[in-house]
């Protein structure tokens, strides 16, 4: 079983993880002022909000060239948004998600990604 | 802080998670899957899992190995997709100063997305930091199942058809979207949200997806700031009431004051 690529696997965990320590692991991280904590307070939702919305609206091709894309896909994200805002449920918004996508992508409407 | 309020919210991450898991389950078998048809062996692709544990890096490098790119192309653009975990690590920091270093240093690793959305929202809830609720949202719902289904995926997974038959695509961008409405408090995390999405997919399209999804989490807060603190509008009130994350609703019981434009609220 080959084991060539362990290296790079640990290559890349050596420069993702100083991303995820050092906020963690400074001194005063916790003395920030006023502006700064409400800034990193926002962080959360605008951060998940464009992971969402890249990953639903965006197509990216084997040279990391994104192409805008409005697929099923879109009303599958929001329907599970919505779930969540309206019965508090990420559980149930996942599986009418998925759920939808999969019976459109069987009958025909929505085509594979 | 009483003790039926800290297990209420531990409950709610516990719900949560599970939903996590099942995206952090269906994504990590697709990993496994795209790293096998690379040619990568399980112990490669577990290892990368492991050690690196960043599903869109990981994707990413697979696109990269099968197209030739250098080590260092990879590890370099490795960096840069996961950029945007060094905002997580700071808006967790106020909340975990007290802990020891070394439990700090371990955490470290195991924030993700999914556990950054899952543990904020939770350390907001009950106002202060929680080491086992943080280790329920990035050990349960992310490291175990992303891990199991890595592995599952580059061993067994040329015997299945095609995960997204059943819409395993669709699970991650609907779980970042559903925990982002987790986190919107007021207007200000609503055009946050709403810009950084914008700004996101603006970027993506006019330079790169890893681009796009830094920038926009960058410039969403300013905008978010930019606004006037004005109230929490209805409807984003309700959501806040029905995730039990508004001030007045777990901390309502222990008396403290409700003022939701305070920069500081829910911090320890």
């Amino acid at each position: 079983m080959s084991t060539a690529l362990i290296p790079l696997a640990f290559l890349m965990g050596l420069v993702t993880y100083p991303w995820r320590a050092v906020p963690l692991l400074v001194p005063g991280m916790h003395r920030l002022p006023a502006q700064v904590q409400l800034y990193l307070r926002l962080v959360g939702p605008s951060v998940l909000a464009a992971l969402a919305a890249v990953d639903t609206f965006v197509s990216v091709d084997a040279a990391r060239h994104g192409t805008f894309h409005v697929g099923w896909e879109w009303l599958a994200v929001g329907l599970c948004i919505a779930i969540v805002a309206i019965r508090r449920n990420l559980f149930l918004g996942l599986i009418v998600a998925a759920g939808m996508i999969a019976i459109l992508r069987a009958v025909g409407v929505a085509s594979l990604p | 802080m009483d003790a039926a309020a800290l297990a209420a919210s531990r409950r709610r991450v516990a719900i949560d998670a599970l939903g996590i898991a099942v995206s952090a389950g269906g994504f990590g078998f697709v990993y496994g899957l795209a790293a096998r048809s690379a040619g990568f062996s399980p112990l490669e692709a577990g290892a990368m899992s492991l050690l690196v544990f960043a599903g869109a890096s990981q994707f990413a490098a697979v696109g990269y190995v099968l197209g030739g790119f250098s080590w260092l192309g990879v590890v370099i653009l490795t960096a840069f997709i996961n950029a945007r975990h060094v905002l997580y690590g700071a808006a967790l920091a106020p909340y975990l100063a007290d802990k020891p270093r070394p439990l700090r240093a371990v955490m470290a690793h195991l924030l993700t997305d999914e556990a950054f959305a899952l543990t904020i929202a939770h350390f907001r809830r009950i106002g202060r930091a929680d080491v086992p609720g943080y280790w329920l949202a990035a050990i349960g719902s992310t490291f175990i199942p992303w891990n199991l289904a890595t592995l599952l995926g580059v061993t067994v997974g040329g015997s299945i058809p095609d995960p997204s038959r059943f819409g395993l695509d669709v699970i991650f961008p609907a779980a970042m979207g559903g925990l982002a409405v987790g986190l919107i408090i007021g207007r200000r995390e609503l055009v946050a949200a709403l810009s950084g999405a914008v700004v996101g997919v603006a970027v993506s399209l006019a330079w790169d997806p890893a681009a796009g999804i830094v920038t926009g989490g960058l410039v969403g807060p300013l905008l978010g700031m930019a606004v006037g603190a004005g109230g929490v509008d209805e409807p984003s009130r309700e959501a806040l009431i029905a995730f039990g994350t508004e001030r007045g609703g777990l901390m309502r019981q222990q008396g403290a004051p409700v003022d939701q434009d305070d920069p500081e609220r829910g911090l320890p």
